[in-house]
């Protein structure tokens, strides 16, 4: 079960879309899992057959759950046994999933106040890691990967050096353990999913505010020309083809991030690791509460009317459900545009594990003073949280103005790498 | 296209984009979008939705006419009625 993010911790599988046999790549939609978030498509990350599902559907399963068996197709003709896989802990040390370090963060929703360190967290459905644990031999990486998965070490054979427990062992050890059922949920789906993703967001959100040392900075850009351009250029194309102005924050956004990799990234395990493509979480809300910022991958690569149809196809399939697994743990950077019911300015909490979330207020008539004269302008207000081990605040200071330059000569934004 | 008509447009429109939103609760002499909550991507869904019930297409330099229902109303009846349908 893979964690879709820092704020989930168990997902009810729907259904599979595979069977025993099939041979699976990388990115093929295997089975589609019920979570806070609606459903969500589920991505394979290696390629390979399906040898088993462990998994019913129906089950709700913990994050770190292994639902699935994959083989190579090497093995097919040797009978060797097969390597655990499908949407979680499996596959060797180095390459271990990008979902799994997440599992950590992703605190139980009744998670007490005071969370003890990761390694000796007991895990909301599993077995606690008794203290006497400590003295078993284990490489970090597998004592972090068995705290994850509610695993005891003393139960998992250890094959590394003098006997110590591998990272694989663990991965065995969970592939080879029957699924732990965590109790479905109860009555009322569309009540308890709009709970959940409350618990969801209040668990994310508090971790951001609990561990984040966010610092904020604000700029206000006048973007009279630059609506003026949007709205010549919609006015010479159907309704169907129209371009909100938010896409234009977007891959302003976008652009800027790709010039100040201290932006756009993840902080994980107590470092920055910058990511060299854009992938831009766009904050969506939903009509009955709550919110999901799934990501456009690579925005600051996309056209203005290629972000304007990924945009609507994902606030669409946000809406009704069908995100994919990747797009809703991909985001390298959240965009929030709350000038819809006449915010000015929005002072964001991050989502970890990102380090910067980009706030846009409505675009407001004010007095301003444009090229010496006292002018009525269009004037947005642009805010940047961001994590402070990440960046400081001159590099901060320094996507804002670039931000403010993409936007004040929209011109730019019509080019697909961010160039100038 | 009468003024019930077109309302009714409206009311299919916006029942699949807020079906929680019950249309005699609106004021129509006050924003919809306000009172619906309707963000500007659902407001150009509605846009969409409306010009296929009416054929009216609304161009973005008069959404400042269609802020609030009757203003919508008007401005879609005096669009039907000149262009012949």
């Amino acid at each position: 079960m893979p964690s879709l993010g820092a704020d989930m911790d168990a997902g009810t599988l729907a259904e599979w879309s595979v069977k025993p046999g099939d041979r699976v790549s990388k990115g093929d939609i295997v089975a589609v899992v019920e979570t806070d978030k609606g459903a969500i498509e589920v991505e394979c990350f290696d390629e390979g057959i399906v040898d088993t599902l462990l998994v019913e559907p129906g089950t709700r399963v913990p994050v770190g759950t292994a639902m699935a068996m994959l083989r190579s197709p090497e093995e097919d003709s040797a009978a060797a046994p097969p390597a655990p896989a499908a949407a979680e802990p499996a596959r060797a040390e180095p390459e271990a999933l990008p979902q799994i370090p997440e599992a950590a963060p992703a605190e139980p929703a009744a998670a007490p106040p005071e969370v003890p360190p990761v390694a000796e967290r007991p895990q909301p459905e599993g077995p606690s890691v008794p203290k006497e644990e400590a003295g078993i031999r284990a490489v970090p990486g597998a004592r972090k990967l068995a705290a994850e998965a509610g695993v005891e070490l003393r139960d998992v054979r250890g094959t590394g050096e003098e006997g110590s427990i591998t990272r694989a062992d663990v991965e065995r050890h969970l592939a080879a353990r029957k699924p732990r059922e965590v109790p479905p949920a109860k009555a009322d789906p569309a009540v308890d999913r709009q709970a959940a993703m409350r618990r969801a967001i209040a668990a994310a959100m508090a971790k951001a505010n609990r561990e984040i040392p966010h610092y904020y900075l604000s700029d206000n850009i006048d973007v009279t020309e630059t609506l003026r351009w949007l709205e010549a250029r919609n006015a010479e194309k159907p309704l169907r083809e129209r371009v909100l102005a938010g896409v234009l924050f977007l891959k302003a956004v976008a652009m800027a991030a790709k010039r100040v990799p201290e932006v756009n990234g993840f902080w994980k395990d107590d470092h920055f690791e910058p990511s060299a493509a854009v992938h831009a979480g766009a904050a969506i809300a939903l009509r009955q509460g709550g919110l999901v910022a799934p990501a456009i991958r690579d925005a600051d690569r996309l056209t203005i009317d290629e972000l304007m149809q990924k945009l609507a196809d994902l606030i669409g399939r946000t809406r009704r459900g069908g995100l994919r697994s990747s797009e809703l743990s991909d985001a390298t950077i959240t965009v929030t545009s709350l000038g819809d019911l006449g915010v000015e300015t929005v002072w964001g909490v991050i989502y970890p594990p990102q380090v910067a979330l980009v706030g846009f207020g409505a675009p407001v008539e004010r007095p301003w003073i444009h090229e010496g004269e006292l002018a009525i302008r269009k004037v947005v207000t642009v805010t940047l949280a961001a994590d402070h081990r990440a960046s400081d605040g001159l590099r901060g200071a320094k996507f804002l103005q670039l931000v403010k330059r993409y936007l004040a000569r929209p011109e730019h934004l019509e080019e697909t790498e961010g160039t100038t | 296209m009468t003024r019930e008509e077109i309302r009714k447009a409206f009311e299919t429109a916006l029942g699949e984009i807020a079906p929680e939103i019950d249309l005699s609760t609106i004021d129509p002499a006050r924003s919809f979008r306000e009172q619906a909550e309707i963000d500007s991507f659902d407001n150009l869904n509605l846009l969409i939705r409306l010009h296929e019930l009416t054929g009216v297409e609304i161009p973005e330099s008069d959404y400042d006419q269609i802020q609030t229902l009757d203003g919508l109303i008007d401005y879609v009846k005096s669009r039907v009625t000149s262009d012949g349908n």
